[in-house]
């Protein structure tokens, strides 16, 4: 693959943190405003770290038992009515979902947030085949307007300010640009998706969980707009990775009790809704797809990852996501765990998204089922650098560092040359990528007169430990 | 992931014990007076310090960019140094987190094990094991703000992560607050990262320095004069954007004010 | 489909070649601590959080009267209801689409949950279950006896095995979705308005005398 496919994220940032003394601060402080949420909703339950803990182990039996999990929820869900497909990646999920729609002579079908879906690029190849597709998520509607992929997995307009969405209204939908109420946007496209459902052919969605036991699979979200997609079309098309199944019923409880208060700092969101074979009237297709998912499991460092619930409280908590915006991470998946998920579906195109961390390890804490992502940032890292898709600047300082570091005199050497380096050519640094980035934002912190060896061979030499 | 080693819960420190000082290399370079606060600090307590000539680096730099080859060199040195040692105490949390948790990749001998399991960090050496209840010699009438580095936090246990509940606790505050006429003050973002990260400070300099910017405002409208912390990596950080940003904060380490100097 | 068996094996046998070595068990859910409030004021509390109202409706006669109050304009109430005759009767309509004109949707829950404020509606309930997402307001009523404490007593209470669709509801739609300001009404129910209002006793049975 050629370095022109390579995301930078940090110049994506650093565009984004430039363009305006808006954009930036408003998207810092609206995510840091739900982890806030966040926090008096945990602190509200004494046993939060406990759940965290439960919900974890749920995830880890499962994921360590899903061949029999994933076998007994489709004989469930079968049992119940329901088709269940198997889709090996991407592609195989868009076929079958255009060949069950084509059966059905779908020219239009409505859909609701689904990331599995954006990760299939499912749409963009439904239209090519003259299938009409409508994002029915506000959010997700908002940046399918603008052509634009979704910037968080919970909030996928985020990054734009009212203003903007009221002339993206103006542009797509004809309305006033001038108005830029929620409330009356919210309304627009209230009226703009209500006909679009009662005209659709099919509705789908994802699914947040699948319950094993009994064959049901769970939609949650603030809107209703599932539930409309499920309830009224008479086809209800559900793609679901394979890594969202759960034993049983009763796991439910501890996963629903953290997941909306994780994401958004309420105790549910507004609509938790249990599909368990198709409605009266209605025809109802589960497509469980891997992508890789299967391939994860198999890492050993990596595979806790898929205990995921897709939350987002990783990218609410992280200092450089919100700063940096989602769109900046180029995937799907953006935050800590697009950090790494990504590299997983692309090594060389992502491998720069793990330095695109401070590692803090706030992500680790607040995630529900205790991924370890901060850790696995920091392995990433170790498999980069091995793979040598570290930048060549880092590459040889490193090396160059790594030997002088590794032997006491050579670093004395160096640090007797460097100071007065370092004094003269203030704006050189050993592994510097533009031209002079400390001193752009920062002053430079001077060497000191005197090291401290220097000090403590003149006044502490009687305890010096070198070997005479 | 919090790592706690065996004897951090141990009542006493023996008299004998041999302590080995590790001063990290910018420290060395660029804020010798950490290192010489540190040093007179613990030798107040009568402790027998030793400062192995030879140390280096704890291979940070390296190792936290993943590259593991480059980053031995220095990490088997560090051991070589400091394996005589009883307990080996750094003023520096990011660094005492890279030898607990990332000497990972060498080869586990008995004196890789020793270390890793017998360094500390030195605000959690004098809290929970010299327990440390007063500093008479020291004196610090001023408004303070505490910057406790996301290594030490999470990394080390020296206060309670915000996003994990339970029963709040601040080491550094605790240690701060015997300090005569220091005035500790809040927050609003205790320990939102302040973006130093290592090389990402450099590589990913725009976000590290709105992260750094919006922990100083944080300081400055709480009304802080000095900011605190037991990492000079962070406050080398900070102290940069304020400079540059003309913003009226004092950085320094945390040993400089419990040891009373140098300033 | 032909592919997709195909598929499915490989599938199944990636995992198993791949399934971590270690296993992990299936944990234990404790029964956890309860606050000891009384759960009518808890519910009532969160469901005002998250966007409903609740009123005690202690006669059939007032729940009429409230909804009418509530909804002046309304031209077209579907009721699943015996209580409330509504304008149409949901047991009426056959198609989803039907109800795409419903101004004020009446339903009654089988219970309601503390922790979040929420209510539990099936497709036994709903009858069509677009009743619950196509009527531009919803009527929900609650027997006040009937609300578990938590998530965990709900799960204990669902039958998901005896219904295609089964929803926790938490007042009316909402969205948060233009910079995070909460807005109600966005695809669903606009409001959510809950009666506590215990269900019609069943009439005891009279046994009838033979004359012999």
């Amino acid at each position: 693959m050629s370095n022109a496919n390579q995301v930078d994220p940090a110049k994506a940032a650093e565009l984004f943190i430039l363009h305006d003394q808006i954009h930036e601060p408003m998207h810092d402080r609206f995510l840091w405003a739900t982890m806030q949420r966040r926090d008096a909703e945990a602190a509200a339950i004494p046993e939060w770290e406990e759940l965290r803990e439960i919900a974890s182990k749920i995830k880890e039996h499962t994921l360590t038992h899903l061949d029999h999990y994933l076998e007994e929820f489709e004989e469930n869900a079968t049992k119940r009515g329901a088709h269940v497909h198997w889709a090996l990646d991407a592609a195989e999920h868009n076929a079958i979902v255009y060949s069950i729609l084509k059966d059905h002579g779908v020219e239009e079908l409505i859909k609701s947030k689904s990331m599995l879906q954006e990760e299939c690029q499912m749409a963009p190849f439904l239209q090519n085949r003259g299938i009409r597709v409508i994002e029915s998520d506000l959010g997700e509607r908002i940046q399918q307007l603008d052509g634009q992929p979704p910037s968080h997995i919970v909030f996928p307009a985020i990054h734009k300010t009212r203003q903007d969405v009221a002339r993206l209204f103006a542009r797509t939908v004809g309305t006033d640009p001038n108005n830029d109420d929620p409330h009356l946007l919210t309304e627009v496209m209230r009226n703009n998706a209500r006909p679009r459902f009662l005209a659709a052919g099919a509705g789908m969605t994802g699914g947040n969980f699948a319950i094993a036991e009994t064959g049901t699979f769970m939609v949650c979200t603030n809107e209703g707009n599932a539930d409309i997609g499920a309830s009224v079309p008479p086809l209800h098309i559900a793609s679901i990775g394979i890594e969202k199944l759960i034993p049983r019923v009763e796991d439910m409880s501890v996963f629903l009790r953290l997941l909306a208060r994780s994401a958004e700092g309420v105790p549910l969101t507004q609509y938790s809704s249990h599909f368990t074979g198709p409605r009266k009237g209605g025809e109802l297709h589960i497509v469980l797809v891997d992508n890789g998912r299967s391939r994860r499991l198999g890492m050993p460092d990596f595979w806790h990852s898929l205990k995921c619930i897709r939350c987002g409280a990783c990218m609410n908590t992280c200092p450089v996501y919100r700063r940096s915006g989602g769109l900046s991470y180029g995937a799907t998946y953006s935050g800590p765990i697009g950090v790494i998920l990504d590299p997983t579906f692309d090594e060389f195109k992502y491998s720069e998204l793990p330095f695109h961390s401070t590692l803090c390890g706030s992500c680790t804490d607040v995630c529900p089922v205790k991924i370890d992502i901060s850790d696995q940032i920091f392995k990433w890292r170790r498999v980069m650098a091995e793979k040598g898709y570290l930048p060549l600047t880092k590459r040889l300082s490193f090396a160059v560092a790594g030997r002088i570091l590794g032997h006491s005199e050579e670093y004395h050497a160096m640090e007797s040359l460097a100071g007065p380096a370092m004094v003269l050519a203030p704006h050189f640094l050993l592994y510097n990528r533009s031209l002079n980035p400390w001193g752009r934002s920062r002053e430079i912190p001077p060497i000191a007169a005197q090291t401290f060896r220097n000090w403590y061979l003149e006044n502490r030499s009687e305890h010096a430990d070198i070997e005479q | 992931m919090t790592t706690q080693t065996e004897t951090i819960n141990q009542k006493m420190l023996s008299k004998n014990a041999r302590i080995g000082l590790f001063i990290p290399c910018y420290i060395d370079m660029m804020f010798p007076e950490v290192g010489i606060a540190t040093l007179q600090l613990l030798e107040r307590f009568r402790l027998n310090v030793g400062y192995p000539l030879n140390q280096t680096c704890c291979g940070q730099p390296m190792s936290n960019s993943g590259d593991e080859v480059n980053a031995a060199g220095a990490e088997l040195l560090f051991v070589e140094n400091f394996k005589s040692y009883d307990y080996i105490i750094g003023p520096a949390g990011s660094c005492v987190k890279q030898v607990r948790c990332h000497f990972d990749v060498i080869e586990q001998t008995a004196d890789v094990k020793h270390i890793r399991q017998h360094t500390y960090e030195l605000v959690e050496f004098l809290h929970g094991i010299l327990k440390v209840d007063s500093f008479p010699w020291a004196e610090f009438q001023h408004s303070v703000a505490i910057h406790n580095s996301c290594s030490s936090i999470r990394g080390l246990g020296i206060a309670k992560p915000s996003e994990i509940m339970g029963v709040p606790f601040d080491k550094t505050a605790d240690l701060l607050s015997k300090v005569k006429g220091l005035v500790l003050v809040p927050v609003d973002r205790p320990d939102d990262c302040c973006g130093f990260g290592g090389t990402f400070c450099v590589t990913d300099e725009a976000v590290s320095a709105r992260m750094g910017l919006e922990k100083a405002h944080d300081h400055l409208r709480h009304g802080a004069e000095y900011v605190v912390s037991p990492d000079m990596s962070c406050l080398m950080h900070q102290q940069g954007i304020a400079r540059h940003t003309g913003l009226a904060l004092k950085y320094i380490h945390v040993a400089q004010v419990l040891n009373g100097g140098p300033f | 489909m032909q592919t997709s068996n195909s598929s499915r094996e490989t599938i199944l046998g990636a995992i198993r070649n791949n399934l971590p070595k270690n296993k992990v068990e299936h944990p234990r859910i404790p029964l956890f601590q309860r606050s000891g409030r009384p759960l009518k004021s808890e519910f009532e509390q969160h469901l005002k959080e998250a966007g409903g109202v609740a009123h005690d409706v202690p006669t059939v006669a007032e729940a009429e009267a409230k909804l009418l109050t509530l909804h002046p304009g309304a031209k077209v109430i579907c009721s699943a209801v015996p209580e409330i005759s509504g304008t149409r009767r949901v047991e009426r309509v056959h198609a989803p689409h039907e109800l795409a004109d419903v101004d004020v949707g009446v339903v009654r829950a089988q219970f309601g949950v503390a922790e979040t404020g929420a209510v539990w509606l099936t497709q036994e309930d709903l009858v069509v279950d677009a009743l619950a997402v196509l009527s531009q307001h919803l009527v929900v009523l609650l027997d006040p006896e009937q609300i578990v404490c938590d998530m965990h007593e709900a799960y204990r209470r669902v039958r998901l095995n005896e219904t295609a669709f089964g929803c926790f509801m938490m007042g009316p739609s909402a969205t948060a979705d233009i910079e995070a300001t909460p807005v109600h009404g966005a695809q669903g129910a606009r409001s959510l308005n809950l009666f506590f209002l215990p269900p019609k006793p069943i009439p005891a049975l009279r046994v009838r005398q033979e004359p012999q």
